[in-house]
Parts: C-alpha cells; structure tokens; sequence
C-alpha cells in the first residue's frame, strides 16, 4: 500500500494538531517543497550507484572520515518508519536522532535549525508519503574518538546553536525570505562559508567561499567587492533556474544543487535569494604580486593553442555557453583548487529541465604537465584588472595525485 | 538460441540523424522506443574533444568515425557484364559507425531540395517531353509544399546559418532566388565569408549570377534549438567532414537531439548491437520485431509494434533484401524494387592559384561557402541539351588540412623535393570552385546481394553496380564550364579544371551521398515505400534516409532525409497509430 494515504488518514486523527488549518495533502506538497529546497535527496541517495532516492548509502568524505547518509524513506527497521514528528523535529532542530543520539554534523541541521516546526513537520509529512526502503546500513568510517558520537556534542557545545530565524523588519520581504532560504534550507553556507579545523562554519568567513572535498565553492557575496559583486540579480536567477548564466554554468558538486533542488524552486524565492546575496559586500582583496613575465607568456601561448577555441582569445568566452574567464570568481579564488581541479579533470554543464544541452570542457590531464597547468592558470589569474597570484606546478601536482587517487 | 526480449512500441534499427529525429518525436508522443546501434557511444567531450578531434591521421586516415570494411563492406563493379570485388579501403565514400552515424562526420551543407527535384519525372516530362529510355526517374510522391515545415523544423533543430532567397514568395536579395518558398527565415545570419568566397561572389556577379551563402549547420553565432540544446559560435578550424566537432559549433545528433532523449524514460539504447534481419509475420503483412547480435555474439529477437530502418542507405536496402522483404530489382526485365535507382553525384572542379594573395585555406569550415543555383535542377532550360537535372556552382573554403590537402598547379610531379616546393608555394593560395552535380537513376545502376562475398556472419555483403551515365557526362560537360568560367574571373594566376571524365572509379573520395535502393514513389510496382516512407509490403514497417530518394539532386541529402523523416513519423504519430495499415491503397 502506497504510504502515502496512510499518512494522510493518520495526520486526521494525529493526537498534535498540525498548527495550522490546511489539508495533509498540502502539507505533504509543502514538505517536498522544503526537502527539494533543502536538497536532501542529494546526500540521502547513492547516486554514484544509482540508488533509490531518499534511500540513503551515500558515502560523504569529509575531512574527518567518511559517513554515510541515512535512509530517509518510512522503513519501519532502517529508515525513518517509526520516527515521531517530534523525533524529526529534533534531528533538524538540534541534530539529536530517535534514540537521542547526536548527529554528525555533515548532516546540516546548523542550517536547518532555522526551520520552525510546521516546516519540518511538512517535511517529515512529505517523507513519510515515499514508498518505504529497507536498506542495510554502511557503518561510518571514522576514527576515534569521532567514531563516538558523544563527541558530537562536545562539537556542539562549541559551535551549534538551536535558533529559530528571525526576520528583520528593516529589511524588504524579498529580502528576509532570501536570507531564509540561504541560511535555512538551502544551507549554502554548507559550501561557501570557510571552515575551521573541527568542520564548523566560521562566521567572518560567511559566504565568501569554502574547500570541501577538494572543490573551491567560491564566494558568493553579491555586492561590493563580493565574488559575484559582478553578476546582476537576474544572473543569479538564471544560474539557479536554468543551469546558464552570462558568467558560468553550475558544475560538477554545485551542477548536482541545480538539477536536484534549485531549478524546481519557485522563482519568487530564487529572486529572494538573488536579493540577499546582492546586499552582501566584501573587502577589497589586496592585490598579489605581478607574476613573472616568462611564466605569463607561456601561459599566454597554453591558453591560445588549448582555451581559444571555446573561451575565446581574450577570455572573454561565449556568455550562457563557455564562461568568460577574465572574470570567473572560480578562476581568480584566492584558492585555486577549482580552477586545477577543472583544468585536469574536465567539467560538464548541468543540463536542467530548461536547458538539457550538456557542455563539456574536456579533461587536459593526458596532454599538460603540472608546470604547463601552473603557468596557463597563473597567465589567467593575473590578466586584465585583477592579480590574484601565482599557481605553482605543486598544487597542480598535488591535485592530479588526489585525483588519481580518488577517480 | 536467440533470447527473446520484451515487446517495445518501436525498434530503430541504427541511430545516426534520422534514428534520433524518430526518436525523439516518437517518445514526445508517449512511446516506448529503443534504438539499436552496430557501433559505439559517441559524444562530444570523450570522443572528439576539442584540441583532440583534429587528429587528422586517427579520424580521416585511419578512418576513426567510419564503418570498419573489416566488418561489412560492399562489393563493386562499374557495370554487370563485370565480377564485383569487395571495397577493402573505403574511398568514394564513408559509411559511418557508431551513435550520431555519418551525422557526426558530415560538413553541414544544409541545402533544401527544389520543388521541381520532388517531381522530377511529371515535371521534365511536361516540359521536355518523355525521358530517355533507359532513364528510371521517378516523382516522390510527395511535394515540396508538403515537406517545407519539416525543412523548418530541421533548419532551426540544427540552427542553421543562410539567408533565405525565397520567403513565402518574395525574392530576397542575397538569397537563393530559385530555392521554393519558406516559410520562415534561417535562424541564424551566413556565416563570416573569406577572401575567396569575395572573389567567387564578385566573380559570379559579373556574370550574371546570384551568389548566396551556403545554408551552414556550423554555427555562424551561439545558438539555442528549440529543444534547448546549446550550439556554439564555429571557430573556422576546418575540421569538419570526417571529424567530430569538439565545440558544439556543428550541428549533429549529439549536439542537438539526443541529450534530450537520453534522458527520456521511454527511450533505450543499445550500441554495438548490430541488426542481422527484419523478422515478418506468417502471413507476410507485417514485421514483427528485428533480429540483433551483441558483442559476444549471443542473439536477440527485439519484438516490436513498428519498425523502423534508420541506418545508412546502403545497410538499409542490404538489410531489406536479407530479410526478404520486398522483390528484389531485376536490372534483365526493370521488374522489382528492392535496390531500384541506386544513386550517386556527379563532381567536378576547377582550382584557382594566386600568386600574391593568400586565401588561407586552413581557416575553413565545413559549410563556409558561396553558391549559385542558376545551374541547379531545372532552374535553366535544358531544350536540346540532352540531360536533365544540374547541380549548384560553389565555392568552400573547408577541408584544408595537412595530410590531406597538396593543391598543386598541373605539371607539376605528384611526389618529390619539386612537389614539395609546389606544395609550399601553394598551400596558402589556393581556392577551388566546384560543380556538385546531381545523378538521374537509370536502369543499369543498383544494389543487390553479392553471389560470392560475406560479412563476418556468413551474411551475403552488398553489391554495387554504377557507372556514370550519358546524362551524367552531358550535364559534367554542361557544368564543368561555368565553373571554369567563374574561376577565371576570380583573379588568380593560373586555374586547373578537374573534369569528370571516364567511368566512375569507387577509389578517391567524392561525397558520401549515395541515394536509392529504396525509393518512395507512388506506385508498389515502381517503389520500395509510399509517400509516408512507409513499405508497401509490411504496414508497420518504415524505412527512412537517403535510400528513399529515387533519383539524387544537385544537393547534399541531409536536409531532405531530415525533412522526410520528420514527415513520416507525423504520418506514424497522427495517422498510423490510430488506424494501423497501409496508409495509401496500393
């Protein structure tokens, strides 16, 4: 029997009046709106193994060993069958599961806990709608003492606090849903807020561009001096919506946030999201010192006879198609590790309901040396108005080492 | 023992342009589809990556893209009196292999063919009087008009670069004045012309003659088709024909179509399953599925409502007389159809040779030309010249690449340290201006099996009997000359004129556009399918590609095969599937 007229008989009866008057079924329908926004069924499918969405399995590297995600469908043994709205309220509010353990913190309820409980109650609605799936679960490889999940809390202790969102009255209804949805489900800071050493998001850091698992999430600070200072709202709407923009396409870990969960979002809310990230300015960066002129050259000469033919001579690309490089955020990061990353390893543009065309950059391992790709992404950084450095030929061999390893 | 597979809607057999024009209106229309395909997965950043996809030796030389003679050929001879001998080396032309077929390693010359050229029998009879004996043209049985929104569909699919000589009956200055009225403009403005489509277009206009750009599916600028599918500015690095493009700047199967389909529920692949027949039902109405073999060499048997044979013409009618469908063509007694009116094109050239100026070759592309069509189809009155039919007058600047490209001026030794200098002297300034002829069926030309070669599976290989015929020579002889006479006023130093002389020799390459061997037409006993592409024989069974045409225009096929098969599955979609039969009374 389909879960889903289960549920819908239950939540009539339920002992804890839903807090307001509306029908399950639209509670079901604004569940599956948050769990999208949220991008859950990213992590909680093993999509490298073509696994059953919300089913869980998928194995998330973090710098601290490797978890893996858990079977969110309403399987009564392995999945979230038996859990109370309440318990759920719990594991998005304060990361404490069912039998009150602490939750890794991969898992992002510092963002979630944004979420009031008539959200999380339509989420848990939505999830308890799916066809149940018994999955075995994969024990988490981590080492001690993390493999004890009292050491969570002593992590949270540090750096979790249970909050509710609060609108700002000052501020624009656009821009306070847009601050919502960034901070709250859409957890963006996930990404593209720095780290410090124990995982946690560091606020002076906020959106302006993390590594995980080796990819650059760049800053997204859309005002002055803000990585996208340059993108207009529309931009920013367009990136999330149809997976093109006038300055990028969304790749690879972010391709995966567009095609699973963004391009299905309304687009009031993108536009709110677009609103709020224009209101974020930056500090100036301080400008690094002038590369040499023979390592410009050659990079000259890399970038001609590899890059012209889609990027165009002077880089500034083929807006919605190939992106202008004279003004990638990925490109001139402070960290380069995107930039390498894409270099050796090829890059593939989200195709997205709007637009299912799949450009490709092909992959330059085969063909350039470290020192080659060094030198290509040293003349590119340093280029037109911006010095954003040197590249060395170790960072790129440092990566090509973590890719062979990993891929 | 072959394994039975579960039942699916339609089976394409091979999956190159029309296989994925099928495919895609089929499951748009709710369908269960599954393509099968002889050769590989190809796409864009693994297969013919940019930077990659000009390598000249693995593509072209070592025939990358092609069909591997290896695995099937075809036999052939000029004429029956002699005994066919099987191609080892492909040459005149390419056969293609692998997901996209020849749709990936075409130049992008997208022409429509002229109204006149659909009813080329009632047409030239009504003004000529009867054809030749000996002369098997035939009408189409379906016109121009019929087909002018499927030619749209296809142009703005492959965001085509023209500009349009004829819309909806006004003349446009700079067009083709001579093409049959569109309905709507190109998509995208002609591509960046060259220093020697300037002189071929100055040259051209001093006699009279209306030059236009080549209808191109390279892209003159970036592009979005109306499936969404992105195309990118072409960079003019001459790497078309015979090479995948590594920039999205050419219009192909994969860079159009069938990233769209891939993701549609209700469609399959299968690659490297290549097609051994076309089973029928007891009593002979109908196909009931195709017979295939993997890569291990276990067999199937795919059931299906429909089937559709999307391979290359030549595999087509092989794939028709293997499975017995239809009767074979007797070239003895002009009864049969099955292999009818194989045709071909008639080419010829004239070189031009600056001394001071440098056409620069190399900056090409696989469309990037100028053309007239004074000289094409009936767009001129052919009394008392004793062959119908022309063909366009054009000047490309594509194909200059290394390996291939040596133009040097006659007299000149074909090898050694005086070659060499020629070819450095000459490399840079040389343009050419070449007649693309059309090929008028008649009674000699055909396919059949072959009585003593096979494939690797003990399967009789194709035999091919053609032979240039006196229609042929007369239009060559007609058009050569003009082409001569526009290269002369082109302002060179010296000009060669390459003539189509002697018999056809299957050796040095010319197009790929071999036509017939199953042509529509109007009457069973005369043609392979109806006007709907649909068989005579077996109601559920379509064909489709250039095979259909029953005699080839001065054209490149591409944009008419697209257009036909866009025709025929509407017919499928709107009239096969709720009345399934024969959808015109024989």
């Amino acid at each position: 029997m389909k879960r889903l007229a289960l549920i819908t008989a239950l939540c009539g009866a339920s002992l804890v009046p839903a807090e307001a008057q509306e029908l399950a079924s639209s509670e079901v329908e604004r569940g599956r709106y948050l769990t999208q926004a949220g991008d859950c069924k990213a992590c909680h499918t093993d999509i490298d193994n073509d696994g059953i969405p919300f089913a869980g399995g998928r194995a998330l590297k973090t710098p601290f060993g490797t978890i893996y995600s858990a079977n969110l469908t309403p399987d009564d043994e392995t999945g979230l069958g038996r859990w109370s709205r309440e318990d759920f309220y719990n594991a998005l509010n304060e990361g404490i599961d069912d039998e009150g353990r602490h939750l890794y913190p991969a898992m992002p309820y510092p963002y979630f806990t944004l979420m009031t409980r008539q959200q999380t109650d339509a989420i848990f609605a939505y999830l308890q709608s799916l066809e149940p799936v018994h999955v075995e679960e994969e024990e988490n490889d981590l080492p001690f003492p993390l493999n004890i999940r009292m050491s969570v809390s002593g992590w949270k202790l540090l750096f979790f606090e249970d909050e509710e969102f609060v609108t700002d009255p000052d501020r624009s209804e656009a821009w306070n849903r847009g601050r919502f949805l960034v901070d709250g489900p859409l957890h963006c800071g996930g990404c593209h807020t720095g780290k410090n050493i124990l995982g946690a998001s560091k606020d002076d850091e906020y959106l302006r561009g993390g590594t995980l698992e080796n990819w650059f999430a760049p800053n997204i600070r859309g005002g002055e001096n803000g990585g996208i200072a340059h993108w207009s709202e529309d931009d920013i709407f367009e990136f999330l919506k149809y997976g093109r923009a006038k300055h990028t396409a969304p790749m690879q870990r972010m391709g995966e946030v567009v095609s699973i969960s963004t391009q299905f979002l309304e687009g009031k809310d993108l536009r709110s999201v677009a609103t709020y990230l224009k209101t974020l300015d930056d500090t100036a960066r301080a400008s690094e010192e002038a590369p040499e002129t023979a390592r410009m050259e050659a990079g000259e000469g890399l970038y001609f006879d590899n890059c012209a033919a889609c990027h165009v001579a002077d880089a500034s690309g083929v807006p919605y198609f190939f992106a202008p490089l004279s003004t990638s955020n990925k490109l001139h990061a402070k960290d380069p590790s995107t930039a390498i990353r894409v270099i050796l390893g090829g890059a593939r543009a989200q195709p997205t309901e709007t637009i299912p065309s799949m450009l490709a950059m092909p992959p330059f391992a085969w063909k350039l040396t470290d020192a080659q790709i060094a030198d290509l992404l040293t003349y590119l950084r340093n280029t037109g108005d911006r010095q954003s450095g040197a590249v060395s030929a170790e960072a790129v061999a440092e990566m090509r080492e973590y890719l062979a390893e990993e891929y | 023992m072959t394994k039975q597979l579960p039942k699916v809607d339609v089976v394409l057999v091979g999956f190159g342009w029309t296989g994925a024009i099928y495919a895609e209106k089929l499951t748009a229309a709710g369908m269960e589809v599954l393509a099968l395909e002889r050769g590989p997965w190809r796409d864009t950043p693994t297969d013919f990556a940019t930077t990659f996809a000009q390598d000249e030796l693995r593509y072209y030389w070592r025939h990358g893209m092609f069909q591997e003679a290896s695995q099937s050929t075809v036999t052939f001879r000029n004429n029956g009196a002699q005994t066919a001998l099987p191609m080892r080396h492909w040459g005149s032309f390419l056969p293609g292999n692998g997901v996209g077929g020849s749709g990936v390693h075409w130049n992008g010359q997208t022409y429509r063919f002229l109204p006149s050229d659909f009813v080329a029998k009632s047409h030239n009879e009504e003004r000529y009087g009867p054809l030749p004996e000996g002369m098997t043209v035939q009408d189409y049985g379906v016109t121009y008009d019929e087909l002018e929104p499927h030619f749209d569909y296809f142009e703005k699919i492959c965001g085509i670069s023209g500009t349009a000589g004829n819309l909806r009956g006004d003349i446009r200055e700079g067009g083709n004045p001579f093409e049959g009225p569109r309905s709507d403009d190109y998509p995208n403005p002609p591509m960046q012309m060259t220093f020697s489509q300037d002189r071929f277009e100055a040259s051209a206009r001093d006699m009279g003659l209306n030059p236009f750009p080549v209808p191109s599916a390279n892209m003159s600028r970036a592009y979005v088709n109306p499936l969404g599918m992105q195309l990118a500015p072409c960079t003019y690095c001459g790497f078309c024909e015979k090479h995948g493009c590594g920039n999205y700047s050419k219009s192909s199967p994969q860079t159009t179509i069938i990233p769209v389909l891939m993701k549609r529920e209700n469609f399959t692949l299968r690659t490297d399953s290549e097609v051994l027949s076309v089973e029928k039902s007891p009593d002979d109405t109908r196909t009931t599925g195709v017979t295939y073999v993997d890569t291990s060499g276990e067999e199937f048997f795919q059931p299906a409502e429909v089937v559709v044979l999307c391979a290359y013409p030549l595999e087509n009618a092989r794939l028709m007389l293997l499975s017995d469908i239809g009767t074979p063509y007797d070239p003895q007694t002009g009864e049969g159809v099955v292999g009818k009116n194989y045709c071909y094109q008639v080419m010829s050239g004239a070189t031009v040779f600056y001394d001071e100026e440098y056409t620069n070759g190399f900056v090409g592309a696989g469309a990037l030309g100028m053309a007239v069509d004074e000289y094409n189809g009936d767009n001129f009155d052919h009394s008392g010249l004793g062959f119908i039919g022309g063909g366009y007058i054009a000047c490309y600047t594509t194909n200059a690449r290394p390996i291939e490209s040596h133009p040097v001026p006659e007299g000149v030794p074909g090898w050694g340290s005086e070659w060499k200098q020629s070819v450095r002297a000459n490399f840079l300034k040389t343009t050419n201006v070449g007649v693309h002829g059309a090929s008028m069926a008649h009674r000699s030309n055909y396919l059949d099996l072959d009585p003593t070669y096979t494939d690797r599976h003990g399967r009789p290989l194709l035999r091919m009997t053609y032979d240039f015929t006196l229609n042929d020579r007369r239009l060559t002889a007609h058009l050569t000359p003009v082409a001569e006479e526009i290269a002369r006023g082109m302002g060179g130093r010296e000009v060669n004129v390459a003539e189509r002389k002697g018999s056809y020799d299957s050796m040095p390459y010319q197009t790929t556009h071999n036509t017939g061997g199953t042509i529509m037409g109007t009457d069973p006993q005369m043609s392979v399918c109806n006007r709907y592409c649909q068989s005579w024989d077996l109601h559920n069974l379509f064909v489709a590609g250039a095979g259909l045409f029953p005699q080839n225009a001065g054209y490149n096929p591409t944009g008419t095969v697209a257009a036909l098969a866009y025709w025929s599955v509407a017919a499928i979609i709107d009239q096969y599937m709720a009345d399934p039969g024969p959808l015109v009374q024989a």
